[in-house]
């Protein structure tokens, strides 16, 4: 790693590693939305790590608006149906 | 529990997930006041369900993986630093060197957006690149079932 790190430092255009575009691949693969429809080969690094903040952030917004609506939920749900979702939910997993 | 115990297996993190959440709203539920429908507790309810939805999904990753661990350590902190001041034991030297290793990795970074992307994985800052590129897949999978099945709850209960 730290030849790596070296390399990054000395010469602009070979910066990253094998191991790094390996790791580059694979989260290309995982981005699902953005990159997978552009269907290019040579997407940037730039690119693919401001496509994996974007990715990031939305879902944390995800969770904070169903946290949200879980809260006002609770507010209105009794007892008994309570149970029976969780009991649902834990049923159909 | 006898169950595939593969850290890459998404029904087992979906299984620890769900149960711990759904404990931690039953847990919530409970304990909720008579103006249970007020602004003011709605807001309280939202942080308490959106720490317990964080948390959940942390331990049932459990130690595997940094940021997991980053945000199991954050939490515990957090409680610790609300009751009584704990005696660090030689934190000086540690602290310094936690930060020339986060300043180090902010210095070295590809391009600004590797920086956005250690602010936005648990415990990026001190990571090196390829490690918060891993980590980062990772978290964004577990972030993904995390959606899923809270949104899953939420149709349920609605």
């Amino acid at each position: 790693m730290s030849s790596g790190r070296r390399s990054r430092q000395s010469s602009g255009s070979s910066r990253i590693t094998d191991d790094q575009i390996i790791e580059l691949v694979s989260k290309l693969r995982q981005l699902v939305p953005e990159i997978r429809e552009r269907r290019s080969d040579r997407v940037s690094a730039s690119k693919v790590l401001q496509e994996t903040c974007n990715y990031i952030r939305n879902l944390h917004r995800e969770v904070d608006d169903l946290s949200e609506r879980l809260s006002q939920l609770l507010a209105t749900i009794d007892a008994d149906s309570a149970e029976a979702a969780i009991i649902r939910s834990l049923i159909t997993q | 529990m006898n169950l595939q115990s593969s850290s890459s297996n998404p029904n087992f993190l979906k299984l620890r997930f769900t149960k711990g959440f759904l404990r931690a709203l039953m847990r919530i539920y409970r304990h909720r006041s008579k103006s249970s429908s007020s602004p003011r507790e709605i807001s309280q309810r939202y942080r308490r369900i959106k720490l317990a939805a964080d948390a959940s999904m942390a331990l049932a990753v459990g130690s595997r993986r940094l940021w997991s661990r980053a945000v199991l350590w954050r939490i515990r902190n957090q409680v610790r630093n609300r009751h009584v001041f704990v005696k660090r034991v030689s934190s000086h030297a540690i602290k310094k060197r936690a930060q020339k290793k986060k300043e180090e990795q902010y210095h070295l970074a590809y391009d600004d957006q590797e920086n956005k992307l250690r602010k936005l994985v648990p415990g990026g800052a001190a990571m090196d690149i390829c490690s918060l590129l891993d980590e980062a897949s990772h978290y964004i999978n577990c972030l993904t079932t995390q959606v899923k099945m809270m949104r899953r709850i939420a149709e349920i209960c609605s």
